[in-house]
Formats: C-alpha cells, structure tokens, sequence
C-alpha cells in the first residue's frame, strides 16, 4: 500500500515538477508583458504544488528523502509524469494548449481528491485547486482567443491540439496503483473523470472554433515511468546539474 | 540606478523670477513638496524627461528579467526555484506599473517597446553583463537590487504623482529582492569551497558594474541640476554611489569576501570609504552597445516580441468580434 501511494504522489508531484519547469522556460520571453506575469506566476504555483506532494511522498517513503531529493536526484526512469507535461513548449499556442489539456484533467483530479480518505492528500489538492481554477480559466481564456481570433492563430491552434491530442489519452488510463488508491478510497478511478473532461473540451472548444481529432490514440509510459519521451532527459540535465555537480553543497 | 545618462532638454535651472506666471507656479507647487498630476499643467521639458526616465526604468525591469530567467531552470532547489522566479514576476509587474506611469504623460506602451527594440531608448547598462554561476543570483540580488533601492526610495518623494506611488509599490517588492540575494551571498560564502568561489567571482564580477549603475558623476551637470529642481531626480550621483558603498563594504565583511578594489578604505575624516572609481570607458563602451550581452538582450527581447505578434494580433481580433457580437445583441 504504501509502495502505491508513494508512486501515486510521484505522479501528483512530479507532473507539477515537469510541467513547471517547462512553464518556467518562458521567462522573460512571452508574447507581452502580461504574459510574463501570468506564466511565472502558473510556474510558481506548479512548483509549490510540486513542494508539497514530493515531500508527502518522501514522508510516505520513509526513506529520509525529501522534496528536493526526489526533484533533483532522480533519474528520467524514476520520474512518474505524464508524457504531455515534458512535451517542449513550442509556440506560445502549444504551451498553452498544452496547459489547457492538463489544467482541465487536474482541476477534475484535484476535486475529486478533496473527497479523499487520506487527509494529507484532501488538504494538498484543496490548496492547489484554487490555483488550478485560475489556471484553467486563462488556459481557457487564451485557447479560445486565439482559436477564435485571426486565421493564424487559430491555424496555429489547430495545430497544436492536433499534436498534443496523442498524448491526453494517458490521463485516463488505469493501472495497479490507480486501483490500489481507488480500493483505499484515496484517489479517483481516472477513467472517471472522462466525461466531465469531454464535456468541457467540447464547450471550449466549439467556442474556440477548433475541432477535436477523431483519433483516440494515446501514446503512454510517463506515469508508469516506462517509457518517456527523449525530452525528459535534456529537461533534467538542466534541473539537476547543480546538485548532482555539487552533491556536498547545500543552496 | 536604472536611469542611467538622463539628459534633460533645458540650459540651466531659471530663477522664479525669470519665470512665467504658470511656471513659477508649476515650480513653487514642486519646491513646497507637492505633486504634479497627469492633467496639471507641466513644462514640456518636464514631461520629456520624465518620460524618458520613467521608459528607461521601466524597459530596465523587462530586460532585467533576462540575466535572473537564465538561472530560473537551473535553480538548485525547489525553494529557491521559487524564490526567484517569484522575484522576477515582480521585475515584469514593475515594468507594468512603470509603463502605466509613463502612459499619464502621453506616451503608449507600444511606442516606447518599439523605441526600446529599436535601441533608440537605453536600458541600464548592468542588464548587459552575463549571469555565469548561481552565486551571480546572490550577487544580482544584493548589489542589483540593492543599487536601485538606493535610488528608489528617495524617488517615492518625486514631484510626478504616478511615478511616486509606482515608487512605493516596487520599493516595497524591492527589499525581498534585496534579501534573497544576500541570503543566497551567505550559503555560498559559508559553504563548500567551490561555492565560496562562486561567490568571490561574483562579487568580482559585478562590483564594478553595479557602481556604474549611479552613473557617472553628475556634480557639474546642467542636466542634473534641472532634474534635481523638478524633483525628478533627488540625489547625486555620487552621493548615491557613495551611500551604496558604505552600505555594501560591512556587508561583505560580513560574508568573508573581499571587495575588489585594493585602495578601498574607511576614510575617518569623512566618515566614508574611499574607493575606486569603475572604469568609465567601459561603461560608455556598455552604453554604445558594446557590453557583453547587449546584442543578446535586445536580440531576446525582439525575438519575443516578433514571434508573439500573431498572439497580440489573435486576441485582439477576438476581442473586436465580441464587442461587435455584443452590440449586434444590443
Ligand atoms: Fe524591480
Ligand atoms: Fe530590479
Ligand atoms: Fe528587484
């Protein structure tokens, strides 16, 4: 049980790590200055999500692992994120279609582990789905604005959902650990969280102008860590280089 | 500071006498402490230096998000990680506040982006100097964000409303800034060989510079003058430069560094350090476009601004279809 759920609060944690991380990138290079403001501000409550699921895990571990040790002293095999976070940037489009796809599978997770028998997991998501609201409602924002907006944008739009749809279908996917979390009545059965997903891709996206891909297929191995994607690795060479150059230094 | 080389456009400050009446009464409402609002009348030469100034410290921010971003993906912890990339959300949200300022006097946001991609309009010249280790974190923080603090408080008592209240906004976010750079100073210096390293070489690295953030010395300056009379600037150059030293040494002490510059000593007689004096030619080279990252700044800075125009462009157009759904509703 407790093997699961440190697995389970990887994940949790790590597709914060990943995707904050990834959001962080832009600094100082969006499209205007709001944008700056309101990327830095969704990367920093990514890692203060981040902070708080990884420390619980090391805490369930019980291995005298903490937050940044799991962060910055494991290797892209260990990493339990989906593959859509680690996906590069791109455009501003597909950052924030990418946001999007997560910011509307999380808000739902999130929700649904307020409802949680473990305290510690309720209170974390409780915290984070305030932030996640806010970020689901600019996600929401810019995909539809820029769908709906000029014939390049929304071509570019178009796009970017094209691309990023293979990588959606592993949000719903279920495998020991999400039934071990189901029984002890800790976390939700992901494929339950699909519809209301669905029903909310579809209003954004008719508002938005933009068409769903008709194929379902879903790459996986991010949150079972068995496959990643070749990004993972050049993400991490960059997070972890100080602490692994220095490993007897403290910051 | 971040104004760097402001030069106004008059020939020397006029006596009130020499004044007309609307000016001696734009001066007088100045020397009595008071503040001038975007729909007072002001001299033309006011409004041009205040705009100059204000882009300059706001265009300042934005670039200066560029040397603290290069370390944001390789922070070495989660809190830290945080930390800075908290500090240069503030950064980009003083440039907001700042170009807000700059818009009371009849400029847009836009025309002075352009003037800034264009190079027409200065940044501070030590947003060209290249961040190396994580110890320049600490050394950006403290000497940096220390410099400008040095500058920013007094300016929270300018003659132009809307720059002084955006003074007392930032110079609030300013002195976290100022800390978490210190406190990174103290790990590093306190640490392992290698970090206590990083943070010699830091210090080396951005003493100079960031005395240059003062500018050059001012005392014989017209321009300086004029500024000084309109509450737009309040201290000197040097005076400030000097303030900022005396503050930094003990500071330095403190961490176990040594301040680069061999002459350096405590003066009894003038209750000051005496010091160095940077080396100007290269701080006029920085401001040609010369320093070591100002191709790569504005290079940055305009790659951002053309590969977001098709976004700008999207969400007006959005924008104007639904203003013209709602009134076709109406
Ligand atoms: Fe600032
Ligand atoms: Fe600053
Ligand atoms: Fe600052």
């Amino acid at each position: 049980m407790s093997d699961h759920l440190f697995e389970y609060l990887c994940r949790m944690g790590d597709n914060t790590l990943v995707l904050g991380h990834r959001v962080s990138e832009w600094c100082g290079h969006a499209p205007v200055l709001e944008e700056d403001i309101a990327l830095a501000n969704t990367a920093l409550d990514l890692i203060g999500q981040t902070t708080l699921w990884l420390d619980l895990a090391g805490e369930v571990e019980g291995a005298g692992r903490d937050a940044d040790k799991l962060a910055f002293h494991r290797d892209v095999w260990d990493f339990r994120n989906l593959l859509l976070v680690e996906q590069p940037n791109g455009d501003f489009g597909q950052t924030m279609m990418r946001q999007f796809l997560f910011d509307a599978w999380h808000l739902l997770q999130l929700k649904a582990l307020m409802g949680s028998s473990n305290a510690q997991v309720a209170a974390i998501a409780e915290k984070s789905s305030k932030e996640v609201t806010y970020h689901l409602e600019r996600a929401t924002d810019t995909v539809v604005g820029l769908g709906d907006g000029t014939e390049e944008s929304h071509n570019r739009m178009q796009a970017a959902l094209d691309k990023l749809w293979p990588y959606v279908g592993e949000m719903f996917t279920s495998d020991d650990v999400d039934a071990a979390m189901v029984d002890a009545g800790i976390a939700p059965d992901p494929a339950s969280l699909r519809p209301a997903f669905d029903a909310l891709l579809d209003d954004v996206f008719t508002a938005a102008t933009l068409v769903k891909p008709q194929d379902d297929f879903g790459h996986k191995g991010g949150k079972s860590g068995k496959r990643h994607t070749e990004h993972l690795g050049h993400m991490l060479t960059q997070m972890q280089w100080l602490q692994r150059a220095y490993p007897d230094a403290t910051w | 500071m971040y104004a760097q080389m402001i030069k106004s456009t008059g020939e020397g400050v006029k006596s009130l006498e020499e004044m007309d009446p609307q000016e001696r009464a734009f001066q007088e409402r100045i020397n009595a402490g008071g503040k001038i609002e975007p729909k007072d009348w002001m001299p033309d030469g006011y409004r041009k230096n205040l705009i100059r100034q204000i882009g300059q410290h706001a265009h300042s921010e934005i670039v200066g998000q560029l040397p603290e971003g290069n370390w944001i993906t390789r922070a070495p912890t989660l809190e830290r990680k945080a930390i800075l990339l908290a500090k240069v959300q503030d950064e980009a949200g003083h440039g907001l506040y700042l170009y807000c300022a700059a818009e009371t006097l009849g400029v847009t946001r836009d025309q002075l982006t352009r003037d800034l991609l264009s190079g027409k309009m200065k940044y501070s010249s030590i947003f060209n100097y290249p961040t190396l280790t994580w110890a320049d974190m600490g050394a950006v923080g403290w000497l940096v964000d220390g410099a400008a603090i040095m500058n920013q408080v007094p300016l929270q008592r300018t003659s132009y409303g809307p720059y002084a209240r955006a003074m007392v906004r930032i110079c609030k976010e300013e002195s976290f800034h100022q800390r978490q750079g210190y406190d990174i100073m103290m790990k590093m210096a306190n640490g392992t060989a290698a970090q206590k390293k990083m943070a010699q070489d830091a210090l080396n690295r951005f003493w100079g510079p960031a005395l240059m953030m003062f500018g050059p010395s001012d005392e014989n300056s017209v321009h300086s003058a004029q500024s000084m009379a309109w509450k737009i600037k309040m201290n000197s150059n040097d005076e400030l430069r000097q303030k900022f030293v005396d503050e930094c040494v003990p500071q330095a002490e403190y961490l176990g560094l040594t301040v680069p510059d061999p002459d350096l000593k405590w003066n009894e007689e003038r209750g000051h350090y005496d010091f160095t004096q940077p080396d100007w030619d290269e701080f006029f080279d920085v401001l040609k476009g010369n320093g070591p990252c100002n191709t790569e700044r504005l290079e940055a800075r305009n790659k951002a601004w053309d590969d977001g125009a098709w976004v700008r462009d999207g969400l007006m157009a959005h924008a104007a279809k639904k203003r013209a759904a709602k009134l076709a509703a109406e």
